[in-house]
């Protein structure tokens, strides 16, 4: 049976609505959720402060503490004996390592370009699943959940907000850190090994298209269990378990792509696939989030 | 512009509901409901039921919500009051029952139901992190006003005295700053129906009453009202309809007036004598409608404009007066009378 639908009251048309209900999402809405959620983020020295510690031991601390004693110490036995260990390493990765130079320029060297890469990985997801653990969890708890459940944005909206205020931090960090790295290890290795040497192309590969579908997909994840868990505390306990491993792999990942392949091609490869599995999981991952679990009665259904 | 719909069969269906990309289900919009008084209905729940678990939330709950009218919601506490306010934005689905708010069914067009209402949570739901400036603007934002909403903010702020504390961090505001910011926030979007859940919690006596005054203005310029409360002091004056909740279902409805004539006549005095005895010559007296003298003497006459005759002429007679009092019954009596009513059925839900 078909019959006119008449709006009864209100500014907006039908065509409006009923757009809407075939999924188009409020991108305004979603937006204010991430600047509201990052703006929260921003207050809360008691979450930064020891991120930013994070990282910065693993960006600059580390790095400047053995890349400054490896070059101090010069050329003895222990220097000597890991630079011989280094032909372990495979072919590709040893041709672009400087042959000419001294064995505590090449252990430099290979520090500065292999070993501290997967660093950049486990920085990040450190923070954004930090971040996202509590994000949906959170709302519950502090009961701002009933203000998002009885308003107009749509859970998709808050969820895609709450997924890019997580995403950030990781990304900002990782960003800014690599910055300060490259220019620290320039400054340290960069003199003897004939001037800037990096980021080599496969860190860049490595930050610009493996590292965010990385992020994407723990986060996705992430979500999903705060959604559905009843304490931040839970949330953050879960959320270690589920992407601990993925911090693995994404750590083995990076540093094959790194060591393995002299050209891009690996890397490419990696990302690509990460990224298909990082949109899938997003793109069902909205469905984690409803406005009974914002309310936190979901449990009790 | 008209659109072909299916027609949804029976109260409570929701085909299709929450599919997200597949076509839009029915819309189950129309004219508003009308009361039997022909006021326009704003809310519609008829016969809604809703569980958590084992546990009944809503059973067979029927709740009508007139326009530009105060609706109190009046209950113990697990009465079903929060859940019938998000079942009344569609912030929560029924199990069984048909709900429309402004002629809508919000679990099919839920975003159209929400921008046109304002929630006050038992919590207030504030962000503590964030300024009230920055509280307020987010839900600006969220409502559509914009980022740049300065007006309605500072106005929705003024209103509720909250103006000059915009720029403190929320966490350092005490209850009552809190109660006022969260009221702000619901009226910013100029909402046509407003939930108040138990918005005086917490609050001092002072503080009370000053946001029950400013709900009272709201419906001088055509706001609904609907608000929860377990304090009958509260919804006594306050509310044009009382709602009596228990156990999740409607025991009573009806303006404060008519539930109270529902148990007590029109007109009660209560008299007492030295000696009761006396009194019973009040029985066969001109505008007496009833008597009855049991611990003290109940009488009901046609006018209450005849007491002053009644007890002169009682005076005059030589019967020695101890209390003459026109009963105004009160919601407390009223629920009360309720609960013994339903105590004596024995259908009463424990507490």
């Amino acid at each position: 049976m078909t019959a006119p639908v008449t709006r009864p009251t209100g500014p907006r048309g039908l065509d409006e609505l009923v757009v809407h209900r075939k999924g188009r999402l409020n991108r305004d809405r979603m937006l204010t959720v991430m600047r509201t959620d990052l703006r929260q983020l921003i207050g809360a020295k008691d979450f930064w402060v020891p991120m930013l510690l994070l990282g910065g031991f693993f960006f600059i601390i580390v790095p400047a503490f053995l890349l400054s004693v490896i070059n101090s110490i010069g050329s003895v036995e222990a220097v000597q004996q890991v630079s011989d260990a280094l032909k372990l390493l495979p072919q590709s990765a040893q041709q672009a390592v400087p042959t000419e130079a001294a064995p505590s320029t090449k252990v430099s060297y290979v520090l500065a370009v292999y070993l501290f890469a997967p660093i950049a990985v486990v920085v990040p997801l450190t923070i954004s699943t930090a971040v996202g653990a509590s994000t949906i969890v959170g709302e519950r708890e502090r009961g701002t959940g009933e203000f998002l459940a009885h308003s107009p944005a749509d859970v998709r909206e808050i969820y895609l907000g709450k997924l890019l205020a997580s995403l950030i931090p990781g990304y900002v960090t990782t960003v800014a850190g690599f910055g300060v790295y490259s220019l620290l290890v320039n400054l340290i290795v960069g003199p003897d090994v004939g001037g800037w040497f990096f980021p080599t192309p496969s860190w860049w590969l490595l930050i610009v298209w493996v590292l965010p579908p990385f992020l994407a997909l723990a986060l996705s994840l992430v979500l999903r269990l705060s959604a559905r868990v009843k304490s931040t505390a839970a949330a953050q306990q879960a959320s270690g378990l589920v992407t601990f491993p993925l911090i693995i792999i994404a750590y083995g990942q990076s540093t094959g792509a790194l060591l393995g392949s002299g050209t891009p091609a690996l890397s490419l490869a990696i990302g690509a696939v990460a990224w298909v599995i990082a949109i899938v999981s997003l793109s069902t991952g909205f469905r984690s989030l409803t406005r009974a679990r914002l309310l936190g009665v979901a449990n009790e259904q | 512009m008209s659109v072909g719909v299916t027609t949804v069969e029976g109260a409570g269906t929701r085909p299709g509901a929450g599919v997200v990309g597949h076509p839009p289900p029915a819309p189950a919009t129309g004219p508003l409901g009308r009361a039997a008084d022909g006021t326009e209905l704003v809310v519609e729940l008829r016969n809604v039921s809703r569980r958590f678990g084992p546990v009944p939330a809503l059973s067979d709950l029927t709740l009508l919500v007139p326009k530009g009218r105060i609706t109190v919601l009046l209950g113990p506490n697990g009465a079903g009051k929060t859940t019938a306010i998000r079942v009344i934005t569609g912030a929560l689905d029924p199990d069984r029952g048909h709900v429309r708010t402004f002629g809508y069914d919000p679990d099919v067009f839920g975003e159209e139901v929400r921008r046109r209402c304002g929630v006050v949570s038992a919590k207030p739901a504030l962000y503590d992190r964030l300024t009230g400036w920055e509280n307020l603007q987010y839900a600006a934002e969220l409502y559509g006003l914009g980022r740049h909403a300065v007006g309605p903010i500072r106005e929705a702020a003024a209103r509720f005295g909250i103006l000059e504390a915009l720029d403190q961090q929320v966490g350092g505001y005490s209850t009552g700053m809190k109660t006022r910011l969260a009221l702000a926030r619901s009226v910013l979007h100029d909402p046509e129906l407003l939930l108040f859940d138990e918005p005086t919690s917490g609050l001092d006596p002072e503080s009370s009453h000053a946001v029950l005054e400013l709900i009272r203005d709201m419906t001088d310029d055509g706001h609904t009202v609907v608000m929860c409360t377990h304090l009958l002091i509260e919804a006594e004056g306050l509310a044009d309809q009382v709602v009596v909740l228990e156990a999740g279902t409607d025991l009573l409805a009806g303006s404060q007036e008519e539930l109270l004539r529902r148990y007590w006549p029109a007109n009660l005095v209560f008299f007492d004598a030295e000696d009761p005895a006396t009194l019973d010559t009040l029985a066969g007296r001109e505008g007496v409608l009833g008597y009855e003298r049991g611990d003290r003497v109940r009488v009901q006459l046609d006018d209450l404009g005849r007491l002053p005759d009644l007890v002169a002429a009682l005076v005059g007679e030589g019967v020695r007066l101890t209390r003459v009092e026109p009963h105004q019954p009160t919601l407390e009596e009223l629920y009360f009378a309720v609960r013994a009513e339903r105590r004596a059925q024995g259908v009463e839900a424990p507490l």
